[in-house]
């Protein structure tokens, strides 16, 4: 059969002089340098550079991350060493406690940077478990569809209409303060937007003809999930991410400041607020920089969500 | 409309259901009960104090005693505040929390919309920049970060307000209420600037226009219904983060609402303290959320005939 149709092509091209012609040109092109295409990717990639809120936030967030990794190693206190001589003492250069002491005398700004780490972390870490369960949940749910859909969704709109900030203060009193419950407890309060974007999706999704041709040649639902649902999901799921790391940071700071999040020694932003908003009459500076760093932290990642938004999704573009 | 309210409010039953089971379970699953934190007890008395509350009868038994008494709207004595039901700890916090979290709300809507609306029609320029740099920065502080200052600046240093308590006096009011309505004036100006947006380029907008109407008649009677639709919405997940922000506030504040005795109750382990208030928010905000809908539907006439048919 090949061999039938080479011998029947050649035949065609070379009785046709217009087609032979039509072939140097192709031949030419072919010999061009390579027109690069631009992705979806890169597209979004230079709307993005284009947004200048965003760009400003990245690079702020950026040195941010750098000072919170590395800032304590440069500093010559530890975040728990306590300076007997210089209890509540004001911002000063010349004793290098940078941003002050706290009551006990400990160096603010090296306890400002580990409790950034600290929330950073949070941030990160329970967005991953709710990214991890709300994905699977509504890829499931999306793909399956029909009465496990309907079941599970019906689920998800029973969970929307709780009180989840009680459940995690309820599981951090009834469990302990231990940082790894914080990671779970608040990503699994977290999942349920997550899981809704991800059903609509690939509710859609599952439809596309490359799905459709993947099921015929025999390829199993996990797998089909795996490889041609998800990384289609990327980029909704991403714009998502970085509007959950913001809201996470929040919410363990709202557990530090009621003093249900990390323990002494250890500290985060919102545990350096809630000392700060006590002594704040006394020792402005205890309040102000932690705060500074949790706003200024928040404000970026928010900014940077909105710009992928409209980076990746230029329809919503207003 | 009615068949479908009903059907909203069915589905309140396993939602509620699920929500006290969680939380009954969780609370009981605690290492460490409500009477451990006083002084060792003899163990007569506390078998007295266990039987007087029903600690001693199987898990099983005790949850669907407890189902029961919440049917009757009962949620039991509070194990802490001793001779205080949860039921009127609720009554003498709630007023309170109401108050706030009523007055945060209806300045959060006309702020909000009132902000929105005018960065939508200066689109584009230093006035909608600034408004919403600014809902940036309110989405972005949390509350517990602008109530310290706020008292910080305007009690400590300019004297103007007093820095907390409570008397049910306008100046105590003006700085929770502030702190409260902050974030969710943010949010709605956001919503609000982007489907004002979205609603001023739509055919019937350019026909009012055409007609000759002048700019104000034409948001007035035009735009601002459909326009307000998405902040409608967004007042169902706003009570609830009302409800959580009012736990914070009434602490940085010392006001006594449900929020401080929440906090207190699950600092002592009063099981039923903390249940009565999960519990009484979760009946509060699907009982707001069911309102939310109403509205919106009556809002937008496209859902009411769609469940006609």
């Amino acid at each position: 059969m090949p061999g039938s149709i080479r011998a029947f092509g050649t035949k065609t091209m070379a009785d046709n002089p217009a087609l032979e012609s039509a072939n140097d040109a192709f031949a030419q092109a072919l010999e061009q340098p390579e027109v690069q295409g631009r992705s979806l990717w890169q597209d979004a990639w230079h709307r993005l550079l284009k947004n200048r809120a965003a760009v400003v936030s990245g690079t702020l967030l950026l040195i941010l991350l750098l000072l919170v990794i590395f800032g304590p190693m440069l500093s010559p206190y530890d975040f728990d060493y306590t300076d007997w001589d210089n209890i509540y003492h004001a911002p000063s250069l010349a004793n290098g406690h940078v941003f002050g002491t706290d009551a006990v005398g400990r160096d603010l700004f090296v306890r400002t940077l580990v409790g950034g780490r600290i929330s950073l972390l949070v941030g990160l870490v329970a967005t991953l478990v709710s990214l991890l369960i709300g994905v699977t949940y509504g890829a499931v749910a999306g793909y399956f569809g029909g009465r496990l859909d309907q079941t599970m969704m019906r689920l998800v709109d029973i969970f929307y209409a709780m009180p989840f900030m009680f459940l995690v203060i309820l599981l951090m009193v009834v469990f302990g303060r231990h940082i790894v419950l914080i990671f779970v407890a608040i990503g699994a309060v977290n999942w349920l937007d997550m899981a809704r974007i991800v059903r609509g999706q690939t509710l859609s999704l599952k439809n596309t003809d490359y799905v459709e041709a993947a099921k015929v040649c025999g390829v199993k639902p996990a797998a089909i999930i795996r490889r041609h649902i998800l990384p289609n999901l990327l980029g909704v799921v991403m714009v998502y991410v970085t509007l959950t790391i913001p809201q996470v940071i929040l919410v363990e700071s709202f557990l530090s400041f009621l003093g249900l999040g990390v323990q002494e020694p250890m500290t985060s932003w919102g545990a350096l607020v809630n000392d700060g908003a006590q002594d704040m009459e006394s020792a402005p500076w205890m309040l102000v920089f932690p705060a500074l760093f949790l706003t200024v932290t928040l404000y970026c990642l928010n900014y940077i969500g909105d710009g992928l938004r409209d980076a990746l999704d230029p329809k919503d573009h207003l | 409309m009615l068949k479908y309210s009903l059907r909203r409010l069915l589905w309140a039953v396993p939602t509620l259901v699920l929500l006290i089971t969680l939380a009954f379970f969780m609370m009981r699953v605690a290492p460490g009960g409500p009477f451990d934190s006083e002084k060792s007890l003899p163990p007569e008395i506390e078998a007295n104090l266990n039987a007087k509350y029903h600690l001693d009868e199987p898990l099983v038994q005790q949850y669907f005693r407890y189902l029961g008494q919440i049917l009757h709207l009962d949620f039991g004595p509070s194990f802490s505040y001793k001779d205080w039901t949860v039921n009127e700890l609720i009554a003498d916090g709630f007023p309170v929390s109401l108050t706030i979290g009523s007055l945060a709300m209806l300045l959060a809507f006309f702020a909000g919309t009132s902000i929105g609306t005018l960065a939508a029609l200066r689109q584009n320029t230093a006035v909608d920049y600034g408004a919403m740099g600014t809902a940036m920065i309110g989405i972005s502080i949390p509350n517990f970060v602008v109530a310290p200052l706020l008292i910080l600046l305007v009690a400590v240093y300019a004297g103007w307000l007093p820095a907390g308590g409570w008397d049910w006096s306008w100046q105590r009011m003006v700085l929770p209420v502030i702190t409260l309505a902050l974030p969710m004036i943010a949010y709605i100006a956001r919503l609000m600037r982007g489907s004002m947006i979205e609603v001023l380029h739509s055919n019937f907008i350019r026909t009012a226009r055409a007609k000759g109407l002048p700019e104000t008649t034409v948001i007035r009677r035009h735009a601002l219904k459909p326009a307000l639709l998405p902040v409608i919405s967004f007042m169902g997940p706003a009570t609830a983060g009302l409800i959580t922000g009012s736990v914070v506030i009434e602490r940085i504040f010392a006001i006594p609402g449900i929020g401080s005795y929440f906090v207190q109750g699950a600092m002592n382990r009063d099981y039923t303290l903390v249940m009565g208030v999960v519990v009484f928010y979760g009946i509060l905000i699907i009982l707001f959320n069911f309102l939310v809908d109403l509205i919106y539907a009556w809002f937008n006439p496209r859902i009411r005939y769609e469940d006609h048919g």
